[in-house]
């Protein structure tokens, strides 16, 4: 199979969004980030002029103008750009665009799809470094997205754009020139459903986003120590694939959880608690969560480097759960 | 009298059903019949009446929390609307939204936000979403003189004027009356600017003021604004001035007494503390008044039409109360599509 950026698989599922639905239209079409992955949007801008608008630095107006689409039939992908940024449009969000389908008993469908680059990307400091999933977890009535790969980010992307709901579409700045195997043809990935990206038998690691690649790194340091690791990516938190979370920890009896977001409440938080609760006579050893400290993201590389979830941080994880008796 | 017949007619039906529904509510809470906090649309009914009028039934709306007139003046069904309001199972909303968020999408009627100015931002995706489907419809986003002050409501002009999106903004002025708006009366606490206008037109979006009590100046605003958009020339905006009922004033009102029609041709009848306010600023008496002597009606005419209004309310509230209310065992339906 030919191999392809992870931004130009996102570009390959825009460009069959804008073929297959003409309710389809883009706000905001610098998807890609700022990096030079930026250039395989120019393709599609010149061939759908009309349907993609760029709008003013205006999140909160913009995120509620994609929420008034939706109800009106429309199905736009709106782009917040940077995941800090989804707080100025947190209103429209969580007060209209995640609530309207139940406060409307049903009448009424949201289908929008917000999509941000968050996390961790070098020299992002406390303002452009945001992980915004967690928060959005807490807001019942948006399904949330968190690919790692190219060929789930196509998928998926075709997917949230067919759902009939308000979905966040998380992607990660670092994400954008990791290159892999992608089908050509058009073709979606179900929500819900985890992937389990490694094998092994002697702990689960659950990673998601950029974090997926710090795990299978260690999980190859790991494995010249004699410890068989299995990592899963959810690739969706909202649905959540517990079945495969739990079945894979009855068989490993050991958890490690790494993501981008804050210790407290945070993704690592929430899976553990699910562990914990329905899972409980599997573990062998605590649940250890490699998360991002509570503390705002600092500038500087070894103050960055601090608080990342990295690869050395998730083998000493995986090492003192291993020996825990 | 500007307006034919047929349509001030069509208005003022809008207008009692709006009253009646209105203090039935009121009633209705005074009888502990619903708890939460709920926002009377008393004294703007000539506004909401003369623009629903101008609309088409394709066309979408959103409005803000002083919601019911609107809902009630689209011709939506007012033992749902009543029902959702008390949180039966057979309102609107099967009572997840009470009278804070009713909403009736098959008529259109997109959405209420209780978030100030959060309507006018989705009322612009709604033009935004007609827009790129390439259909003639309009959005209204209808909105008190506090919208003003959010910013997301002032980020929405601009992003509307850019794209020459097809909306109607509604502000609906509820703060000093047509004639207050004379003499500068914007709420000075709040607002540094002496004209709402003012916000718009930075944007070059086509604004017309009107007095929000007459119902021939606003349907011609409304009228005016709907075929700029259909034809393309992007947004407008529409400030009407009116003054609330002051019997609103506090969020949970006092018990109205009914109002008595009788009152626009005799005013001796005007009596209370609100009795100025009826005289000059009670849109549905002076709408009452001018439909009369415009040979539109006849008092009979008008009275008879009045106790439909009053009989077809309050059979919502039979409906109403005799509805179920949901069954807790549902709670967790529709969160998602």
């Amino acid at each position: 199979m030919r191999k392809i950026s992870y931004a130009a698989a996102i570009a390959e599922a825009l460009r069959f969004s804008f073929l297959d639905d003409p309710a389809f239209s883009l706000v905001g079409s610098y998807v890609l980030g700022l990096g030079p992955e930026r250039m395989l949007m120019d393709p599609i801008r010149a061939e759908f002029p009309d349907r993609i608008y760029d709008p003013p630095i205006s999140e909160a107006a913009v995120v509620s103008l994609g929420a008034g689409a939706a109800m009106a039939g429309a199905r736009p992908f709106v782009d917040i750009g940077t995941g800090s940024f989804t707080y100025v449009g947190w209103s429209p969000l969580v007060n209209e665009a995640a609530v309207a389908r139940h406060m409307s008993n049903g009448t009424l469908k949201v289908p929008v799809v917000y999509h941000i680059l968050h996390g961790l990307r070098g020299g992002g400091a406390a303002q452009h470094s945001h992980s915004p999933q967690a928060m959005l977890w807490n807001a019942a009535g948006i399904e949330i997205v968190i690919p790692s790969s190219p060929c789930d980010v196509k998928g998926l992307i075709r997917s949230a754009i067919k759902s009939d709901n308000p979905t966040m579409f998380v992607n990660h700045a670092r994400l954008m020139d990791i290159e892999d195997d992608v089908p050509e043809e058009d073709y979606t990935i179900p929500f819900g459903k985890a992937d389990i990206k490694r094998k092994g038998r002697d702990v689960t690691v659950i990673a998601t986003s950029y974090v997926v690649h710090g795990a299978l790194a260690a999980a190859q340091t790991l494995t010249k120590e004699g410890i068989e690791a299995e990592v899963i990516d959810p690739r969706t938190l909202v649905p959540f694939d517990r079945d495969t979370v739990l079945q894979s920890v009855g068989r490993t009896g050991r958890l490690v959880v790494a993501d981008e977001t804050n210790l407290s409440c945070g993704i690592a938080s929430e899976i553990s608690a699910i562990v914990a609760e329905h899972g409980f006579k599997s573990l062998k050893a605590p649940i250890a969560r490699v998360a991002r400290p509570d503390i705002p993201t600092p500038f500087s590389y070894p103050l960055e480097q601090a608080i990342t979830p990295t690869t050395d941080k998730i083998c000493d994880a995986v090492r003192k759960i291993m020996a825990w008796s | 009298m500007t307006l034919d017949r047929k349509t001030s007619l069509s208005i003022f039906e809008r207008m009692l059903m709006m009253r009646h529904f209105e203090e039935a509510v009121i009633r209705l809470y005074a009888e502990k019949r619903f708890a939460s906090h709920y926002h009377i649309y008393i004294g703007q009914e000539a506004t909401g009446a003369a623009v629903l009028e101008a609309l088409g039934d394709k066309d979408l709306i959103c409005t803000t929390h002083r919601n019911h007139g609107h809902i009630i003046g689209r011709g939506c069904d007012p033992n749902r609307a009543m029902a959702e309001i008390l949180g039966r199972a057979t309102g609107f909303n099967g009572g997840r939204s009470g009278t804070l968020h009713l909403c009736d999408p098959s008529h259109g009627f997109l959405s209420t936000s209780a978030v100030v100015g959060g309507c006018a931002g989705l009322a612009t995706g709604a033009a935004y979403g007609i827009k790129t489907k390439r259909e003639k419809n309009v959005a209204v986003g209808f909105f008190g003189d506090g919208a003003l002050e959010e910013g997301l409501v002032i980020e929405s002009f601009n992003i509307a004027a850019l794209w020459k999106l097809p909306i109607v903004y509604v502000c609906e002025n509820n703060a000093s009356g047509a004639w207050g708006a004379t003499q500068g009366g914007y709420p000075g606490a709040t607002t540094a600017t002496d004209s709402f206008t003012r916000l718009p037109a930075a944007y070059g979006i086509h604004c017309i003021k009107v007095d929000g009590t007459d119902i021939n100046a606003v349907h011609a605003a409304a009228i005016e604004a709907v075929q700029r958009c259909r034809a393309g020339n992007g947004p407008v905006f529409i400030e009407a001035f009116t003054l609330r009922w002051p019997g609103s004033s506090p969020l949970w009102p006092e018990l109205a007494t009914v109002t008595d029609l009788n009152e626009a041709w005799d005013p001796s009848l005007i009596k209370g503390k609100n009795a100025d306010w009826s005289r000059q600023h009670d849109p549905l008496l002076r709408a009452t008044r001018e439909l009369t002597a415009a040979g539109h009606a006849t008092r009979n005419e008008i009275m008879k039409r009045d106790k439909e209004a009053r009989d077809r309310i309050a059979k919502a509230c039979e409906f109403a109360i005799a509805s179920p209310m949901p069954d807790p065992a549902t709670v967790g339906h529709h969160v998602f599509a």
